[in-house]
């Protein structure tokens, strides 16, 4: 029984160790200087590999490359400084005092160099306002609307709800040009207005809130009644407070969806300064596509911030996929 | 009785949502069936012209390469992410330490945006400086050419022999294939999950009594027990497979390769993508666009009868 477990251990974590490969090897490959990358160092480990010269023996080591041999066991070789510029050409050294050696060295200079070299800080800008009104926008039309499919009766219920999840069903490409024509009658076209008025209202959020708001009982809002508490002032004091949780789940899932959206943005926004993360990183890729290290740098700090968002609230995404009505 | 007076209330509730999605959903929706009848381009409308965007359609080979690219892209993924996210689901249903912490980690690729994990496997794929052909390196195998590679996958592992018919999807969509495998695998795997803790210990313990062995449990009690999630999930890659557009976008174009190595990675949602946004040929898009809908639908009402009658 034991030896099984740890069978069923190690495949996890040889799945675990392909999932994260990625990951690793971006985070490797994003300290990496891009002179070992081109030399073939493709691997896991930022190493640095180079011929070293300890000039006076006493271990301090300068860079060098070795040109070629000299006669009487001796080399010409060229060295370099930290900034790889030659401060000795064509030096003729003995041969015992070169040694081959490869070390550990991380270049952080990555994350500056790629940050410098397009505004992420404004992108990162851009998306966080337009992903953070939207949600917003998001949570209160949504929570207006599921209380009403939740808790009034109401004529042409039926017919809007099935209006909507039909309309769920269609895929963005569908609406995509035509939106764009839209809003381009409307004048909103490279605005802000294209990326956050049409995500103010998300109808899988409507369903998600309805539901929890369903499973409210019934004697709570008899009691708030009885004390002459309105329609709105029940929502307010009993239903929100008592969703925070999906609410919460709602929040990060708009939040997610509005971050790494695309498709929308690329087509809608022309305007550097309105790009968001996703679309500038994309402009990004296309522009430094043979930087590796700096497009994996930009990479990690367009990955981090959701996926340390994910790791705090995972609790509340995992708990709805358990609970949310996936009975069949 | 009194007659009950009109309460407008409730759809005073559901108005901030209705006028979002009624004008920037509804209509655009309704719109794309009339342009999808009419000329339409950056000069705005142009004339009805019945069925031509869609006549022209079923002449244009890239429309029916885009297709064929779509249908290998679907045909492999589907299948491979469903059976990957069962075995993962069933393992780490089968554990109970550790299980948060394995959880997390299959999931994380599905919070990371598509735009950033295309970039990093497009430079895991490069042919000189990435991780795959290291990899083949430290095995002794020669470099691939990843995403720069035209041939099919079969052509490539049985030879030059094979018809051009039996090539298979090239060794460039197959990349994207592994990639976007991995992208939503953690997602199917946490479902299938949900699915499992569902079935009832009982049922096992019943099983062991009579006798039944790991397998025979997991063909006659998990499989069947289980299927409403696999249609569930079945039905959810599907679609989100036939709309996979950035990592193409990324990885195959925009630029000279546009659309993958001789137009092989070219899908359906990208085709569409190149005839509205870079030649503003909104009428065709749209043609395209509904073509896709309703391929869709039709797999997903088809999916729908499967599942009644093999429903438990």
């Amino acid at each position: 029984m034991q030896n099984k477990n740890i069978f069923t251990y190690i495949i996890l974590s040889l799945c675990g160790l392909f999932m994260i490969m990625p990951f690793a090897w971006m985070l490797a490959t994003s300290v990496k200087s891009q002179f070992e990358i081109n030399k073939g160092n493709n691997g896991f480990i930022p190493y640095v590999e180079s011929d070293y010269l300890d000039r006076d023996g006493d271990g301090e080591l300068l860079r060098c490359k070795i040109l070629k041999p000299a006669p009487g066991d001796s080399l010409w070789i060229n060295i370099f400084n930290e900034n790889n510029e030659i401060i000795a050409s064509y030096l003729k050294v003995s041969a015992s005092k070169v040694t081959h050696k490869k070390s550990i060295k991380l270049f952080f200079s990555n994350f500056v160099e790629a940050w410098k070299q397009v505004p992420f800080g404004r992108y990162f800008l851009n998306t966080i306002f337009v992903s953070g009104i939207s949600v917003l926008g998001v949570i209160i039309t949504g929570s207006l609307a599921a209380y009403a499919f939740a808790r009034m009766r109401f004529k042409g219920k039926e017919f809007i709800f099935y209006l909507l999840i039909s309309m769920m069903m269609v895929p963005q490409p569908v609406y995509l040009f035509p939106s764009y024509i839209l809003l381009d009658h409307l004048g909103w076209l490279d605005t802000y207005y294209a990326l956050i008025v049409p995500w103010l209202a998300n109808i899988f959020t409507i369903f998600l809130l309805r539901q929890q708001f369903k499973s409210i009982p019934q004697e709570l809002f008899d009691a708030a009644s009885i004390d002459g508490c309105s329609r709105f002032g029940a929502l307010w004091k009993i239903v929100l407070p008592l969703s925070k949780g999906v609410i919460a789940t709602a929040a990060i899932f708009a939040f997610i969806g509005s971050w790494n959206s695309f498709m929308w943005p690329l087509v809608m926004i022309d305007s550097p300064q309105l790009r968001v993360l996703q679309v500038g990183l994309s402009y990004f890729s296309s522009e430094a596509s043979s930087q590796t290290a700096l497009l994996m740098a930009a990479s990690t700090f367009s990955i981090l911030p959701l996926v340390l968002l994910f790791l705090i609230a995972q609790r509340h995404i995992m708990a709805s996929f358990v609970s949310s009505g996936l009975k069949g | 009785m009194v007659k009950k007076k009109f309460d407008i209330g409730p759809y005073l509730y559901l108005l901030p949502a209705l006028v979002i999605i009624i004008v920037f959903r509804l209509v655009p929706i309704l719109f794309a069936f009339v342009l999808s009848f009419r000329e339409w381009s950056i000069n705005g409308a142009g004339a009805f012209i019945g069925f031509e965007n869609y006549k022209k359609l079923l002449a244009d080979p890239i429309f029916w390469q885009s297709m064929l690219n779509t249908f290998y892209l679907v045909i492999f993924v589907v299948p491979l992410s469903l059976f990957l996210s069962l075995v993962f689901a069933n393992f780490l249903n089968s554990i109970t330490k550790l299980r948060a912490f394995f959880r997390t980690v299959y999931y994380i690729p599905t919070v990371t945006s598509m735009v950033a994990v295309s970039i990093v496997w497009k430079m895991m794929y490069s042919k000189e400086t990435g991780l795959m052909n290291y990899l083949l390196g430290l095995i002794g195998i020669d470099p691939l050419g990843w995403l720069g590679e035209s041939k099919g996958i079969f052509q490539l592992m049985f030879g030059e022999a094979l018809p051009a018919w039996a090539g298979g999807p090239s060794l460039a969509l197959f990349s994207i294939i592994i990639l976007t495998v991995w992208k939503g695998l953690g997602y199917n795997t946490i479902i299938y999950l949900a699915g499992l803790q569902n079935i009832p210990e009982t049922y096992y313990e019943a099983a062991s009594l009579d006798g039944a062995n790991k397998f025979t449990k997991f063909f006659k009690i998990t499989l069947p027990l289980v299927s409403p999630t696999t249609f569930y999930v079945l039905m959810m890659t599907t679609i989100t497979t036939f709309q996979v557009f950035s990592q193409i976008y990324l990885m195959t174009g925009p630029g000279p390769t546009t659309g993958g190595p001789l137009g092989t990675t070219k899908v359906i949602v990208y085709y569409l993508f190149e005839q509205g946004y870079d030649n503003n040929n909104y009428g065709y898009a749209s043609a395209i666009a509904l073509v896709l809908f309703f391929t869709i639908l039709s797999l997903t009402l088809f999916q729908r009868r499967l599942e009644k009658k093999v429903h438990y």
